[in-house]
């Protein structure tokens, strides 16, 4: 057991070794593999921080009751009293009538042609934030029916339809991610086996010695699939230090813009989760395209 | 050691490389194999060292039937033998030491015995003080002595060579017919492949004699 543990420590460092002796090649093949890998990852963070993001704006999913033209401004501050006691609101802004009213002029740039109407055709609204334990979007809908069904309500809307829009859309980009991640997979496993499949040929000669003295197919592979975990794994390394590189570089433009939407918001890095998956994803598909590799063109192989 | 029974060879593409020989080897005994160049005297041992397979008869070797060892018993098998090659077959990036010790390191020999038995081989070649240096800077004649060490390093009973002196003047040529002489003499069993007469001369072994892969002469056991 010792003996088979020293064995597989000193092909571990032989081939440290080989690949440090070949810098050129160790780390162009060690680039192509982190950028392969950090496609995917990027994306990942594309989808996770955006779904971070609106999952912010789903709580804030906010219910405008347009109140009916005759309840007055006495009877909607009621409601609003009354709404607030609800559990499921968190708060109720009551914009009135004149508000509403100035509030359009400003925005709107028609204010003359209000005036010319004589009168302010604009009912009074209650603004719902409902409390973030009630955000879920069947608890929302509920809401938004028993609110629709008070006697001052003339129209309940939710303002949710773009957010539910948005993670659809999250959730075709993350099965595309799924998809991409599959596929650059497969071409780690083609890179380490070209990798590992030039390596074999150009050891050729002494592969064919060590078989005329004995030397069992598992202990010719055996450095190889080192190659193959320390390349991949060394790519994955490398795929994380772009994300983190690639975050660092867009966080302040990013935190620019949330400032500008009076939000908090900063993108998040790999989690510990997805980190673990990431390096052992690099170091698995390096073992698994060695082992292919080597499988195949070590029987092309046999001593003279 | 080695029993042939009616044995035939046929390349690939349909050549005779040998036909119906058969033959048997004594443990401990010493033959020289010779003929024309393609007489099939290197088809000969590749047999005996599994690199071919026999096309039609039973080759026993080291009490086992060659047709019988599958694939991936090929190297357990070749751990009772040591070859010895015209060309040498050392690994060039390795030192002496390195290449001799390879044998004994492909089948996890344990780790403090190595050295020993590797100085045991280098001293007996005669290049205990060569163990650091690398192949290319060493003679043809060193160079085969470091293949002889490295063929039995590991105390195999069969020891197969072809063409060991074909790239050697005569006077390296008889050290190393020296060293296959003091190795049968300590028991083991030495077939060597050759065209050289003068060689066979000197050894004064049993000679089996190849023509056009057919077995022509055979001298019967040793003097
Ligand atoms: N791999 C091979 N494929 C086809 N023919 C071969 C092969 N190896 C050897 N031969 C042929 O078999 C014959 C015997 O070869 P060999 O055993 O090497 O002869 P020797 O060692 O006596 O010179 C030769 O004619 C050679 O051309
Ligand atoms: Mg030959």
């Amino acid at each position: 057991m010792r003996e088979y543990f020293y064995r597989h420590l000193q092909a571990f460092f032989s081939i440290l070794g080989r690949l440090a002796r070949a810098p050129l090649a160790t780390t162009a093949t060690v680039a192509v593999i982190g950028i392969t890998l950090a496609l995917p990852c990027g994306l990942y963070l594309v989808v996770d921080n955006a779904r971070r993001l609106s999952s912010g704006w789903e709580g804030a999913g906010q219910i405008s009751l347009f109140l009916k033209r005759e309840v007055g401004e006495a009877a909607a501050g009621r409601l609003a009293e009354r709404l607030r006691a609800l559990p499921a609101v968190a708060k109720v802004e009551h914009i009135t009538r004149e508000a509403a009213l100035a509030e359009f002029k400003r925005l709107s740039g028609f204010g003359e042609a209000l005036d010319a109407l004589g009168r302010n055709p604009l009912p009074a609204v209650l603004v719902v934030h409902p409390a973030t334990t009630h955000s879920g979007a069947a608890t929302l809908e509920a809401l938004v029916r028993e609110l629709a069904g008070l006697r001052e309500v003339d129209l309940a809307q939710l303002d949710l339809e773009w957010v539910r829009r948005l993670h659809g859309w999250l959730a075709i980009v993350e099965r595309g991610m799924w998809l991409l991640a599959g596929l650059l997979g497969a071409a780690v496993l083609l890179i380490v086996g070209n990798t590992i499949r030039l390596a074999v040929l150009s050891r050729r000669e002494e592969i064919e010695v060590v078989k005329l003295v004995g030397g069992t197919d598992a202990f010719i592979r055996r450095p190889f699939l080192y190659q193959g975990l320390i390349q991949g794994f060394m790519g994955a390394v490398l795929a994380w230090l772009l994300l983190q590189l690639s975050l660092w570089a867009l966080a302040g433009p990013i935190r620019e813009l949330a400032d500008l939407y009076g939000s908090g918001f900063g993108p998040a890095g790999l989690g510990l989760d997805a980190t673990a998956l990431l390096l052992g994803a690099g170091a698995g598909l390096g073992w698994l395209g060695s082992r292919l590799a080597v499988g195949w063109h070590l029987r092309a192989i046999e001593p003279r | 050691m080695i029993q042939f029974s009616h044995v035939f060879k046929r390349y690939p593409g349909g050549f005779d490389a040998l036909k119906d020989v058969s033959l048997e080897l004594a443990r401990g005994e010493m033959a020289f194999v010779t003929g024309h160049s393609g007489a099939g005297k290197s088809t000969l041992l590749r047999l005996i060292a599994l690199i071919e397979r026999p096309t039609r008869g039973q080759a026993l070797v080291n009490s086992r039937n060659l047709a019988r060892v599958p694939r991936r018993r090929i190297p357990h098998f070749r751990r009772e033998l040591g070859i010895v090659f015209q060309d040498y077959r050392l690994l060039s990036d390795r030192t002496v030491y390195d290449n001799v010790a390879l044998p004994l390191i492909v089948t996890g020999t344990d780790r403090r015995e190595i050295p020993r038995r590797v100085r045991a081989a280098l001293d007996k070649a005669g290049l205990l003080e060569k163990e650091r240096m690398y192949p290319v800077t060493l003679s043809g004649g060193e160079q085969q002595r470091v293949g002889i060490a490295r063929a039995v390093v590991h105390r195999p009973p069969l020891l197969l060579a072809d063409e060991p002196t074909g790239n050697l003047d005569a006077q390296l040529s008889d050290e190393i017919l020296e060293l296959f002489l003091d190795f049968h003499r300590h028991g083991t069993t030495v077939l060597i492949a050759t065209h050289d007469q003068r060689l066979i001369e000197r050894a004064r072994a049993r000679v089996l004699h190849l023509k056009h892969g057919e077995l022509v002469r055979d001298t019967g056991a040793s003097a």
